[in-house]
């Protein structure tokens, strides 16, 4: 649409559009110059996919008039990686490393989305050990957290403060640094596994998590002081980007931004899954419908969370789950390699390598089978959802019988709730736009896949 | 009743068309895998008989009793498979099934979770499929509805007017499968550039790579790869 200008700054010319300025950077004024002329008041402006506010490479185009948004369009797909397809050509639990690189920021979810269906398709959700479904509930939880606080982080950022920036990244740091410890990476672990988990806790994780838990309590009451009552916050938030209910259900948003509307409609309650029944939490809800309802919505989930992770703490210690397996006990799912804590980092177990290299020629042919080629999941589709820190993360995963996915289809919160974008945009102040889209919290991984 | 070639103790030949034979796709003589008269047949295309178990026969009856006569029309195929209901819609119904799910008190689907596609090639006649997945707040229920329409005629009514958030969703499911969402706003690419030919997510389409020099050794890309199928 743009014409390339060599050299020439806050350049205009005709187009079939009407009058393109190009924006060269330090040239406002002669814009702001070139546009006073005109008496059009109507203004086009391409925000992003590049912009820093639009939370990686969303794009959006905005029509201005004056101050306000006539009219708000989003652009995706610019992050688009064909995960999806990709996993159509590698096995089951290679699915595992492609689907937590969606939404980046909440991984565990995503891996738990999958193998949760996985298993629904294979018939084994019963036989999963307690253990490992206590350790996904911790890890997703203590995701969660690292979710939000990024989502609170980036938003006081985008809004021009850096303290809450500086304070959620910290703690967000806590939780990547446990994350490390237990399963070696940071991001994109593929820690949840079909049939249970990669690893078991390493020693010392319970203690780390438990320090992990006597701190951030303090360290969100830090942001609430910060935030919950300072003016100038609740002066960008407050009656900011309003959706409620109705659009909420029209347009399919879940999540914080539907409880922030009031609907204490949360996955982990009504339908539950990885025993989230037999955890004692709350859904927070606020019914203002508004930027400011859904941070304090997130704040909440996050003391929610903690207290969830404090009970898995209790039953891991405890004597009924500890020292239990965290993998499936057939030998026909279950992956066989153990992984274990060496001086370069965690990797096979030498006890493994030795078992199967010197000793057992049947289980080397049984690691190599299960290895390469996988295991087989009947034929059949099952659709599973789990309540992401964005809202209802779903994996539609279809089998044709064979060795490899057949379809895997994710339905991630943020691409439904960027929908959202004209609904609370259109007809509020250019700047009230960055709070409307940090509010929707959307991660462009998990939109464009 | 027993035949020479078909005793009555053994179990039926199954009658599902044969998907592949052999493995790791070698096809002349010289098969030394020992899969050689391996006959891999299609799974069989499930249909469930009354009563559905469950809340599923609560639904199916709230769609019959919103839909009157014309439900045997509506709803081709009813599947329960893996303590999940899925109802295959005729094309043509569909807008008013979803209608009907929506808003029908005893039904009461508010929310929808979007569509996904599905490529069958070997499923002549319905070779492309929308799966749509709904969700009721009021009865915390779920029922999946599947559509399917041909390759040669990749048409299926847009469901926007019932529920507005299938927007972006049939937006992308035609971006990668090509099927035409009648009726849409603006059915235009999502997630693909918008002068990108074809439609990825179909099974015809490749899905790229190059091989990997490693060492000296030629890995090719995974599409090529030797696989267990």
């Amino acid at each position: 649409m743009t014409a390339i200008h060599d050299g020439e700054t806050a350049g205009t010319e005709q187009a079939a559009e009407g009058r393109v300025y190009n924006v060269n950077g330090e040239d406002w004024d002669e814009v702001v110059g070139a546009i006073s002329e005109s008496a059009e008041e109507r203004l086009v402006v391409n925000m992003g996919p590049q912009h820093p506010s639009t939370h990686g490479v969303l794009r959006l185009v905005l029509t201005l008039d004056g101050e306000s948004v006539t009219e708000a369009r989003v652009g995706i797909g610019y992050l688009h990686t064909g995960i999806e397809k990709n996993m159509e050509f590698r096995t089951w639990t290679q699915g595992v490393t492609f689907v937590t690189r969606m939404d980046y920021l909440s991984p565990i979810f995503n891996e738990t989305a999958y193998c949760l269906a996985v298993e629904k398709l294979l018939g084994i959700t019963d036989r999963v050990p307690a253990r490992a479904q206590a350790i996904r509930v911790m890890m997703m939880e203590l995701n969660r957290i690292s979710s939000h606080l990024v989502a609170i982080a980036t938003f006081g950022l985008e809004l021009g403060a850096t303290t809450p920036m500086l304070f959620g990244f910290r703690e967000r740091e806590m939780v990547l640094d446990l994350f490390e410890y237990i399963t070696g990476l940071r991001m994109n672990m593929a820690y949840v596994r079909p049939g249970g988990v990669s690893v078991d806790l390493p020693a010392g994780a319970v203690d780390k998590i438990g320090e992990f838990l006597k701190v951030m309590p303090g360290r969100i009451q830090e942001m609430r002081k910060l935030l919950d009552e300072n003016p100038a916050y609740t002066r960008r938030t407050k009656d900011v980007a309003y959706l409620d209910l109705t659009g909420c259900m029209a347009l399919g948003i879940t999540g914080p931004m539907l409880r922030a509307a009031g609907l204490p409609w949360d996955l982990r309650k009504s339908q539950p899954y990885c025993g989230y029944e037999t955890y004692d939490f709350g859904v927070p809800i606020q019914t203002t419908c508004d930027v400011y309802g859904r941070y304090l919505v997130r704040v909440a989930e996050m003391e929610e969370s903690l207290k969830i992770i404090g009970q898995c703490l209790d039953r891991l210690s405890g004597s009924e789950l500890k020292g239990k397996p965290v993998m499936i006990e057939d030998k026909k799912i279950g992956w066989p390699s153990q992984l274990a804590l060496g001086p370069d980092g965690l990797g096979n177990s030498p006890d493994h390598i030795a078992h199967i290299m010197s000793t057992s020629m049947e289980a080397l042919i049984h690691h190599f089978k299960l290895v390469t080629e996988g295991f087989r999941v009947p034929a059949g589709q099952a659709y599973v959802a789990v309540e992401s820190p964005r809202g209802e993360l779903g994996a539609h995963v279809v089998s044709d019988g064979g060795t490899r996915p057949y379809r895997v289809h994710f339905r991630d919160p943020s691409f439904t709730n960027l929908q959202a974008v004209p609904a609370t945009c259109e007809g509020g102040m250019v700047a009230d736009v960055i709070a409307a889209v940090a509010s929707i919290d959307p991660v462009m991984g998990g939109v464009d896949r | 009743m027993s035949t020479e070639n078909h005793p009555d103790n053994l179990p039926g030949v199954p009658e599902e068309p044969v998907a592949r034979h052999g493995m790791f796709g070698v096809t002349d003589s010289g098969d030394t895998s020992g899969y050689g008269r391996l006959v891999v047949r299609r799974a069989p295309k499930l249909s469930s008989a009354r009563p559905y178990g469950g809340y599923f026969d609560e639904i199916a009856d709230g769609l019959e009793a919103a839909a009157g006569d014309s439900y045997a029309g509506m709803v081709e195929r009813v599947v329960v498979d893996r303590g999940e209901l899925t109802l295959h819609v005729a094309r043509e119904h569909l807008t008013a099934v979803m209608s009907h799910l929506r808003d029908d008190p005893a039904l009461r689907f508010e929310l929808s979770l979007g569509v996904s596609g599905v490529h069958y090639p070997e499923d002549e006649g319905a070779e492309l499929h929308a799966v749509y997945h709904l969700c009721s707040i009021t009865h915390n229920r779920r029922v999946r509805v599947e559509v399917s329409c041909p390759d040669a005629d990749p048409h299926i009514p847009s469901t926007v007017s019932v529920y507005p958030t299938h927007d972006w969703h049939e937006r992308e499911t035609y971006d990668f499968f090509g099927i035409v969402f009648d009726g849409h706003p603006a059915l235009t690419r999502i997630e693909m550039p918008d002068d990108w030919e074809g439609h990825p997510q179909r099974k015809d389409y490749p899905l790229g790579g190059i091989p990997v020099e490693y060492r000296g050794a030629t890995i090719p890309a995974p599409d090529q790869r030797r696989s267990y199928a």
